[in-house]
């Protein structure tokens, strides 16, 4: 078997929020010793309501934000120890796919220049090799390329989503963080992004680190899963394992918060009750390779 | 027109002035909505469901302009009413919440003032009493301390409980009909149950007509009577809840029903294939013809007409030119 692309261990990171000259601030533990591995060529979904601290994790991995401790390895190497130009140049290999695409679009530039620039920067094809590929990647977005002299606010908000997934595939990446690309896309486009984003993992052999909401997506596209909560992993495992079986409370009342798309069926929401949920307990295995922060 | 019908939209149509050719953005669109009843509207983005949305209630913004069709709301026309009297309707007639409740409220005064500022300006309420009919309606929308959450300013709340708010602004004047534009697409699924269960019951509360427009079958499925789809600017298929999740007649719909992720790990999802079309750029017939897998060679000739399958079901596809009872108008 080989050794995981990504390693994250103890990975923790703190803000410190308010506080002034004469007061101390809160600490938030947005990140508080989260420990994955992702194999490469596979998808690891991270899901969790909001504020649990799925982008923090995200952005700490590729030191967007720097980490108040712990451990991220790519490909064996140390990512937490590489010199600011070395980690510049490794991004273009570990991506990210930002979950707000809005406030990243120019507003002064044509979505052709906003595709285009990723690949300009990075020197990538003639001038008419990157008309092409920005044609194509506009193709494969699911937009009309018939559009791309247009500027940002001439598309809708779906459209102007979509705009910004094809400059972050166009330096097609080895690892990519997606964090909730298609949240922001129709159900029917995110089919089709998703089924890119599964192509592409086929072709090019692409790890993924998959953030989103959408349980019924994760379910798709991860192979396993790790749900937050608070900050902390409260439970990882294989999709199926954890739909199945959920043991986390956490994990529950998010599995029945699933959109049941039967007019007839029951609804039955469960609710967290947060003081069902310790804050120290610790990973145990409930079942082979399904772990559990329950007593 | 039904006694019971509280807004009946008849062929309304919306333009963009941009190009040689106006954009038809909301194309011939009729729907009805019944006194306590939900109407969900889906379709993708840019099929035209905010522009209609904004068009009941006349705040499309020049170079967009209404072009035609009634819109009928407590027996009057709402195209023809004056400028004051429309002010009346907004708020006080039809409530609106927005997708993105950050741009909607204002971010510079507290929450509270807000909800209050319309039982104001619609004469509903002294600015003291306000205040007491805000920290109410906050209550009602499932605010946690609404006694203090009353003084927060809203970047001081999370996204669902701005949603929450907007939803307290919507309902202050207790309008009959609640206009919501994807009130839970930018939220995360918990937060997006809650606020489904809360419409649900705000809508048994306040006997509420809504208008719940999401590109999400699944949110529909949860909460409308009925459901309009919607496609490059026309209703391509309208039926109640159930009829359009078991026996869907256009083949959009049926591409949307089966787009939604329902299957197991490593499973490819059904798209459908293709793009929305260009409104400048529409093809001659159907304009889901170069996406649809079941078009025909008549499909491309000339717009489909609308065929009414039952009392309460049309669509607008020649597949069921043939079966159905004809066309209606
Ligand atoms: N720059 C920052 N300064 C202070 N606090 C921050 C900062 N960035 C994030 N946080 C806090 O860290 C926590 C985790 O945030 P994060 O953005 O990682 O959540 P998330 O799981 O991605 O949520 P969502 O699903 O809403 O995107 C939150 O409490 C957030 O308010
Ligand atoms: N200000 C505008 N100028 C030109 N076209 C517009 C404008 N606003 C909306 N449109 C067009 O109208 C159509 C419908 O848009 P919209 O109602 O926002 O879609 P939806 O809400 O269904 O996503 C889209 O094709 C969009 O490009
Ligand atoms: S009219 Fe033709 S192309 Fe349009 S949806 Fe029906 S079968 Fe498909
Ligand atoms: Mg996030
Ligand atoms: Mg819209």
């Amino acid at each position: 078997m080989n050794a995981p692309l990504v390693e994250v261990r103890g990975l923790t990171k703190h803000f410190t929020r308010g506080g002034g000259l004469f007061q101390k601030g809160t600490v938030v533990k947005a990140v508080d010793g989260v420990s994955f591995s992702i194999d490469e060529g596979e998808t690891f979904g991270l899901v969790g309501e909001s504020g649990s601290g799925k982008s923090t994790t995200g952005r700490c991995m590729l030191r967007l934000v720097e980490p108040t401790s712990g451990e991220v390895r790519y490909a064996g190497e140390d990512v937490l120890a590489f010199s600011s130009s070395r980690m510049r140049a490794a991004r273009r290999h570990m991506q990210m796919i930002f979950q707000d695409p809005y406030s990243s679009l120019n507003p002064r530039m044509k979505a052709r220049d906003i595709v285009d620039e990723p690949l300009i920067i990075h020197k990538l094809g003639s001038k008419r090799e990157r008309g092409d590929r920005v044609a194509e990647l506009f193709r494969l977005v699911g937009l009309d390329p018939a559009h791309l002299d247009r500027y940002p606010h001439e598309f809708s908000g779906g459209q102007r989503q979509r705009i910004g997934l094809a400059r972050a595939l166009a330096l097609e990446p080895k690892f990519i963080i997606a964090d909730e690309p298609v949240s922001a896309l129709d159900v029917s486009i995110q089919a089709q992004v998703v089924n890119l984003l599964m192509d592409l993992q086929e072709r090019l052999q692409l790890t993924y680190l998959f953030i989103a909401h959408d349980l019924r997506l994760v379910r798709h596209i991860c192979r396993r899963v790790a749900v937050m909560y608070l900050g902390r992993i409260v439970e990882m495992g294989d999709t199926e394992a954890i739909f199945a079986n959920p043991a986390h409370p956490y994990t529950r009342a998010l599995l029945s918060a699933i959109p049941v798309t039967d007019p007839d069926a029951p609804r039955q929401r469960i609710d967290l009750d947060p003081a069902s949920v310790s804050r120290d307990a610790a990973l145990v295995e409930v079942a082979p390779g399904h772990l559990a922060a329950v007593q | 027109m039904a006694a019971d019908v509280l807004l009946s939209v008849q062929g309304l149509t919306t333009v963009f002035d941009v190009g040689a050719t106006p954009l038809v953005a909301v194309n011939d669109v009729s729907f009805d909505i019944r006194k306590g009843e939900t109407l969900g509207l889906v379709g993708e983005s840019g099929s035209g469901k905010s522009v209609t949305a904004y068009s009941l209630l006349r705040l499309v913004q020049p170079p967009g302009r209404i072009a035609g069709g009634r819109v009928v709301f407590q027996g009057r026309d709402l195209l023809t009413l004056p400028e004051k009297e429309m002010c009346g309707v907004r708020g006080a007639g039809i409530g609106l919440v927005f997708q993105e409740p950050m741009a909607a409220l204002n971010p510079v005064m507290r929450v509270g003032r807000q909800i209050g500022e319309s039982l104001v300006v619609h004469g509903l309420a002294s600015s003291r009493e306000a205040r007491d009919r805000a920290i109410e309606l906050l209550r009602a929308v499932k605010i946690v301390d609404p006694e203090t959450r009353v003084d927060d300013y809203p970047h001081q709340l999370s996204g669902g409980m701005r949603q929450r708010v907007m939803l307290a602004v919507a309902l202050a004047c207790k309008p009959p009909l609640v206009i919501a534009d994807e009130p839970t697409t930018a939220l995360d699924v918990t937060v997006q149950a809650q606020i489904l269960d809360l419409l649900r019951e705000m809508k048994n509360t306040f006997d509420l007509s809504l208008l719940l427009i999401t590109h999400d079958l699944g949110v529909i499925a949860e909460v409308a009577d009925r459901v309009a789809v919607m496609y490059a600017g026309r209703i391509v298929e309208e039926g109640p809840v159930r009829t359009i999740f078991r026996a869907p007649a256009h083949p959009y719909t049926r591409g949307l029903l089966a787009s939604i992720p329902h299957g197991r790990t490593g499973e490819r999802l059904v798209a459908i294939d293709g793009v929305v079309p260009n409104l400048a750029h529409l093809p001659p017939g159907c304009a889901f013809a170069p996406r649809c897998a079941s078009r025909l060679a008549d499909c491309e000739r000339a717009v489909p007409p609308e065929v009414r399958l039952a009392d309460d079901h049309r669509a607008r596809c020649v597949l069921h030119a043939a079966t159905g009872a004809g066309a209606d108008r």
